[in-house]
């Protein structure tokens, strides 16, 4: 026993009468009381503030505009949904930007993964603590500064006689550029003016979304998997394809419903690059904003989240959330 | 290791060493291991022993020396090309496949036919006693079954060597004694060559036809259980396997009249009467017992004697009972031994 006058020789004593510890003391006996404290807050929000606001654009889906009085009608119809599908004027445009917008989220979203992945591997797996911080900072950066700032910065890197096209030809890729750029359906008058700018600036801001998803489900990959694939004779190829690939494509799809999701719904970089051509957000915002046709707006906002829904269905079967 | 030995070499370690920055985890180790031993690289953690293994793997390769697996120099080559197969210390079970696929891994690489696949993957489940437990995955599955499925997967191959990085250690007590005997058995069926780490005296002592003792990165003795056990080389050796009294040089003058350190083992003491005579072949020493252990089977006492050097003594309770045994405490004694098990050691 230590006889250190330092070192006192009792502990304080553990039961006392204050009120935080009568609190603490019931709180700890009652648990569900404890847990639905906790979730009050976030399910307030989840339940008034999300789900409220989308239930209120579902109903406002079922209202009808009038053109001639520029009047909503909140009655229940299905007007906007006839109009928005079946109308000779609208419908096909409707239809051209939902593909258009669905290609174009595909497009950003397979493109997202094949850069994200190698970089989050190399994150995951061989950079060092100093090299990872770097890594982790470089990959969010981005995120520190205005979402416009970014996409009107990018329509001067892209733009005709900007830092793009300079670059590319000092390096003599002009003739590249501008193969690319004479692609019908793809291509344009410069890259800022073409679907091919909106590729890029789409990829950009969306990347680190599906880096970090796919770096933490890497990151919690145990090394000795590796180690044991090839022990058991699998060049690093098959390890993988059979390993590293498999327990991280949860971390994948996680990723692509970001890039997927924010791509459908983006209205700022389809309007600022890019040609007149609608894309799903600019089209909700037309409508809405200029028409103030909050009907038609609704319906096709809940596009989106069709395609959504109908891709995590898909995902799920696919056994994307197994590993979850 | 003797040069002479008609034994096949399955791997032989020429002046290994492994540096980790400025640690030497390996410092310049010779080995040979010969075909179809159970060998031990036992020793305590940061011992380097791991380090060994995770070279013949291939996982990590030697900063200098040579590395040969029947022959053929192995060093460089990586883990894919060496026909050795390891069982991971977390097992390392694929989580993704069942019992079945994790078992028949090596053998899809391999492109080992269908049939011939499926052969041998019930094969090896019925000697690791899992037969039902195919489809499972690992998750579904006790430590003990894991720990069976990851000696299956490394099994089925039929590597020429396999490589154990203390598999056992995850599983309690009565578990790992029970797969200590059935590991040795497997080895002597399949006679594989089998490397085994860890960090337990006793397994390696069960288990093992000849072991080496690892300490800061070195081999301190290469040697049956037996030779180890009962002719340490150095006291490190002598402390790590099994119990033993150190008796430093300067003390040891005053019982041995030489100044060379040695050790006792605490079952060769015997306790009797102080006033009892000390046979010509003992040595023989008064002292105090300062404290009585008691574990069931037997009795640890530690003993103050005159000369100023604790012993420790283990006497087996053939006929005293707890309480003969803790009235023993502060009483006068005499310790005697016999003057052969004193162990001459390096320091």
């Amino acid at each position: 026993m230590s006889t250190d006058p330092a070192v006192p020789a009792t502990n304080p004593p553990l039961r006392s009468k204050s009120p935080i510890r009568l609190i603490s003391n019931f709180l700890y006996r009652h648990s569900c009381l404890a847990t639905a404290l906790l979730l009050l807050l976030p399910m307030l929000w989840l339940v008034v503030i999300y789900l409220g606001s989308l239930g209120t654009m579902m109903l406002q889906s079922f209202y009808t505009y009038n053109r001639n009085t520029a009047q909503i009608i909140e009655e229940f119809s299905l007007e906007a949904y006839k109009e928005a599908f079946t109308d000779p004027n609208l419908s096909p445009p409707n239809k051209d930007a939902i593909k258009r917008t669905v290609r174009m989220a595909a497009a950003v979203t397979i493109a997202a993964a094949i850069l994200a992945f190698p970089l989050a591997y190399y994150m995951a797996r061989y950079a060092g603590p100093k090299m990872k911080g770097a890594l982790y900072l470089g990959v969010m950066l981005p995120l520190w500064s205005s979402y416009l700032v970014r996409v009107y910065a990018w329509k001067l890197i892209l733009a005709k006689d900007g830092v793009m096209t300079w670059f590319l030809e000092k390096l003599g890729l002009m003739p590249v550029l501008d193969w690319l750029l004479d692609i019908e359906g793809i291509g344009g008058n410069s890259l800022s003016t073409s679907y091919i700018g909106v590729f890029l600036v789409f990829l950009y801001v969306w990347m680190p979304y599906m880096v970090l998803p796919i770096n933490a489900a890497l990151e919690r990959v145990p090394k000795s998997l590796t180690e044991a694939s090839s022990d058991l004779g699998a060049r690093p190829w098959y390890t993988f394809l059979r390993v590293i690939l498999p327990l991280s494509f949860p971390g994948v799809v996680a990723g692509s419903i970001f890039t997927f999701s924010l791509t459908l719904g983006d209205y700022i970089i389809p309007s600022v690059i890019g040609t007149s051509s609608y894309f799903l957000g600019t089209l909700v915002f037309t409508h809405r904003g200029t028409v103030g046709n909050w009907p038609l707006a609704a319906v096709l906002t809940l596009v989106p989240v069709v395609i959504m829904m109908v891709y995590l269905s898909v995902a799920k079967r696919l056994g994307a959330f197994d590993a979850l | 290791m003797t040069e002479s030995d008609p034994r096949q070499v399955a791997i032989r370690f020429t002046d290994v060493a492994r540096h980790f920055g400025n640690v030497k985890a390996v410092d310049h180790v010779s080995l040979d291991i010969y075909d179809g031993e159970f060998f031990s690289l036992l020793g305590p953690s940061g011992s380097g022993k791991t380090t060994c293994l995770r070279m013949i793997a291939g996982f990590e390769s030697p900063s200098s020396g040579s590395i040969q697996l029947y022959g053929e120099e192995v060093s460089k080559m990586p883990p894919y090309e060496r026909d050795v197969n390891t069982v991971f210390q977390d097992y390392a079970l694929f989580p993704h496949m069942n019992v079945q696929k994790n078992i028949a891994y090596g053998l899809m690489v391999k492109r080992v036919p269908r049939k011939e696949r499926e052969r041998r993957v019930n094969e090896i489940l019925d000697m690791v006693q899992l037969t039902t437990l195919g489809k499972r995955k690992p998750s579904q599955l006790s430590g003990g079954q894991r720990q069976r499925v990851a000696l299956a997967r490394a099994l089925v191959n039929h590597p020429r060597v396999l490589l154990l990085d203390e598999p056992l250690g995850a599983l309690d007590l009565k578990l790992r004694q029970q797969m200590q005997i059935e590991l040795k058995a497997i080895q002597q069926r399949v006679g594989i060559t089998f490397i085994y780490v860890t960090h337990d005296q006793e397994e390696a002592l069960t288990m093992s036809d000849r072991l080496a003792v690892f300490n800061h990165g070195k081999i301190e003795q290469v040697g049956t259980p037996a030779e180890v056990y009962e002719r340490p080389a150095t006291s490190f050796v002598a402390s790590f396997v099994g119990v033993s009294n150190f008796v430093e040089s300067d003390q040891a003058f005053k019982i041995t009249g030489e100044g060379k350190s040695f050790t006792l083992r605490p079952e060769k003491i015997r306790l009797t009467t102080p006033d009892s005579a000390t046979p010509g072949d003992c040595y023989g020493l008064n002292g105090t017992i300062r404290d009585v252990i008691y574990l069931g089977m037997y009795t640890r006492y530690l003993v103050d004697t005159e000369a100023g050097i604790d012993l420790t003594v283990v006497v087996q309770n053939l006929e005293s009972t707890s309480s003969d045994v803790f009235a023993a405490r502060k009483r006068p004694v005499k310790v005697l031994w016999q003057k052969v098990h004193n162990r001459v050691v390096e320091e």
